[in-house]
């Protein structure tokens, strides 16, 4: 397993592109965390500081921290689909494959380089949530800061599931540009099911068969905190209550299509000729 | 003889052309094989199903004693197909560590290989800047990192000058000469004759001959001969049932034997009857011909 997770490591951190791509990807989150941690003066006519909001305190900093830091996911995902690309454009895969690498090693090594970047996110998130929680947040006692750390279990699982997505994608097309194209026409393609199944049956049905697709499934892990933070602001109004928490039965969806993902993709590469 | 690669019956179909048809051959330790046929003769695809990247639609092939995975083998065999593939963006050497962690090999092999094909000093200049030749040569170089039991060429020499060309061939001769069992697969027939023992003749999929390079067409071979009384000559040669096929070109008289006989008894024969020779050649057809007979024949 080392061994393959050191094979695409090389081949991913000497590639000038990719190590920007994943600079950004990590260094970008991080940024915008500690900015928005900061009191920003605007010049002396008011200073902004979003810690006063009350959105840094445990435990609702995790589910905030978790639902920001995905949004940046797309700078991996654009490296996950290169890192397919670019074995078919410069045909090292067919290489690799003669060099005595099974097909199975691979996707394999792909995949641990995934759930590799996955979990350093997860982690670098958890380390910068944790200090800047502990500096802001108004309770500090241990048992509240553990609740809802769910949050990084999910934001791990939705990474890895994102990101197989992305690596299907690219074997499928075998060009970087075509699967980032993909991605987005995956996201209309869920929506205009989900509107055929509201018009011929009902909105309620069409929702809960929504929750099964790929990209709704790993949205729903984390849902926005937005409607959260109002409620914390006016506890009274009864109508802003939702469910935002994670549960095991998404996390196993996602889990499920990653599963189905990467065995898709090991069949292409099987079937195919080089 | 020891079999590093035995093919069963093996079969390609793309559709409805099949590239590989009904093909079976071994390869000894110790030999050096090459496989000859015109372009889309099914030489590469042949290489490609055995190598792991192409899917086979019928038959059987093993490495070694067939004991091992396709791809557990791979790491003892060393292989280039057509154009060297490396990733561009890499030094020569850390290409070559990427292949040493795929082999399971020591790195300190790099320096060693990048010595035998001269890119010693080449070696942290990236990739993208080389020249085609020196390409190829990394390609050897790779192949070699693990001291392989078998070294597999599909056109080595393809699209490269003549400097780079003499260059391959000359690394392919050592490499031969130390007793690696080579395959090469080529449609220049002077570059097969020139380094192997065997052949294995493909047209449209289909093996037409397989075995030694100098009895791949049963013939006696022919004599090449001129002599001032050319009527006569040819009119004895025509009633004589030694010889069979008889071509004249200008005054050079080309007859195809039936039988065996050197050029001592026909020296003899022609003065007893009279005619004296004033060019007289036994010659074996060379590859080319053989070839060309064998593949027309069809």
């Amino acid at each position: 397993m080392l061994r393959l997770l050191n094979l695409e490591l090389q081949k991913l951190l000497l590639n000038r592109t990719s190590k920007v791509l994943i600079f950004i990807s990590f260094v970008l989150p991080f940024t915008v965390l500690i900015l928005s941690s900061i009191k920003i003066n605007f010049f002396g006519f008011f200073t902004l500081e979003l810690g006063e909001l009350g959105i840094f305190n445990f435990p609702i900093i995790w589910h905030i921290t978790t639902f920001f830091a995905s949004q940046f996911k797309f700078f991996f995902a654009i490296v996950v689909v290169s890192m397919i690309g670019n074995e078919y454009s410069n045909k090292t895969l067919k290489q690799n494959l003669i060099d005595g690498l099974s097909k199975k090693e691979f996707i394999l090594s792909k995949f641990y380089t995934i759930v590799f970047f996955s979990l350093i996110a997860t982690l670098l998130i958890a380390l910068a949530s944790f200090f800047i929680g502990l500096y802001y947040s108004s309770y500090t006692e241990a048992a509240i800061i553990v609740r809802e750390t769910s949050f990084l279990l999910a934001y791990f699982v939705k990474l890895i599931g994102f990101f197989s997505l992305c690596l299907f994608f690219g074997m499928l097309v075998k060009r970087s540009a075509f699967a980032l194209a993909f991605l987005f026409i995956l996201y209309i393609l869920e929506w205009i099911v989900f509107g055929i199944i509201s018009w011929q049956a009902n909105m309620d049905l069409a929702g809960k068969i929504q929750n099964f697709f790929p990209l709704k499934s790993m949205y729903n892990l984390i849902d926005q905190p937005f409607q959260r933070v109002m409620m914390t602001k006016f506890p009274e109004k009864g109508d802003l209550m939702y469910d935002y928490a994670v549960h095991w039965y998404e996390i196993f969806i996602v889990l499920g299509w990653t599963a189905i993902f990467i065995f898709l993709s090991y069949r292409l590469l099987k079937k195919r000729d080089l | 003889m020891e079999p590093i690669l035995t093919i069963n019956n093996l079969t390609k179909k793309f559709g409805f052309l099949t590239a590989v048809n009904d093909l079976s051959f071994t390869i000894n330790k110790g030999n050096v094989y090459g496989i000859l046929g015109p372009n889309g003769s099914g030489k590469s695809t042949t290489l490609g199903i055995v190598l792991n990247v192409v899917n086979k639609t019928s038959g059987n092939f093993k490495w070694f004693n067939g004991t091992v995975d396709t791809h557990d083998a791979l790491k003892k065999v060393g292989a280039i197909i057509e154009r060297p593939n490396f990733y561009p963006y890499m030094t020569a050497a850390q290409n070559l560590k990427l292949v040493c962690k795929i082999k399971g090999v020591d790195y300190a092999k790099i320096d060693e290989k990048l010595e035998v094909v001269n890119l010693l000093d080449r070696k942290d200049h990236k990739f993208s800047t080389y020249s085609l030749g020196m390409k190829q040569r990394l390609a050897i170089a790779s192949a070699l990192l693990n001291d392989p039991e078998i070294l597999i060429l599909d056109e080595p020499t393809n699209g490269l000058d003549p400097q780079g060309i003499h260059q391959i061939r000359q690394i392919i001769k050592e490499i031969a000469n130390q007793g690696t069992t080579i395959l090469l697969a080529s449609h220049l027939l002077d570059e097969v004759e020139k380094v192997c023992s065997h052949v294995v003749v493909l047209r449209k999929g289909v093996k037409l001959y397989s075995g030694r390079v100098d009895e791949m067409i049963s013939s006696h071979g022919f004599f090449e001969l001129k002599c001032d009384k050319q009527e006569h000559l040819l009119e004895y040669l025509k009633s004589n049932p030694d010889f069979g096929t008889i071509k004249v070109e200008n005054d050079l008289i080309t007859a195809f034997l039936n039988e065996p006989m050197d050029a001592v008894t026909f020296n003899k024969l022609m003065f007893e009857k009279g005619m004296v020779l004033s060019h007289l050649v036994k010659r074996k057809e060379s590859l080319e011909e053989q070839f060309l007979q064998l593949t027309d024949k069809l």
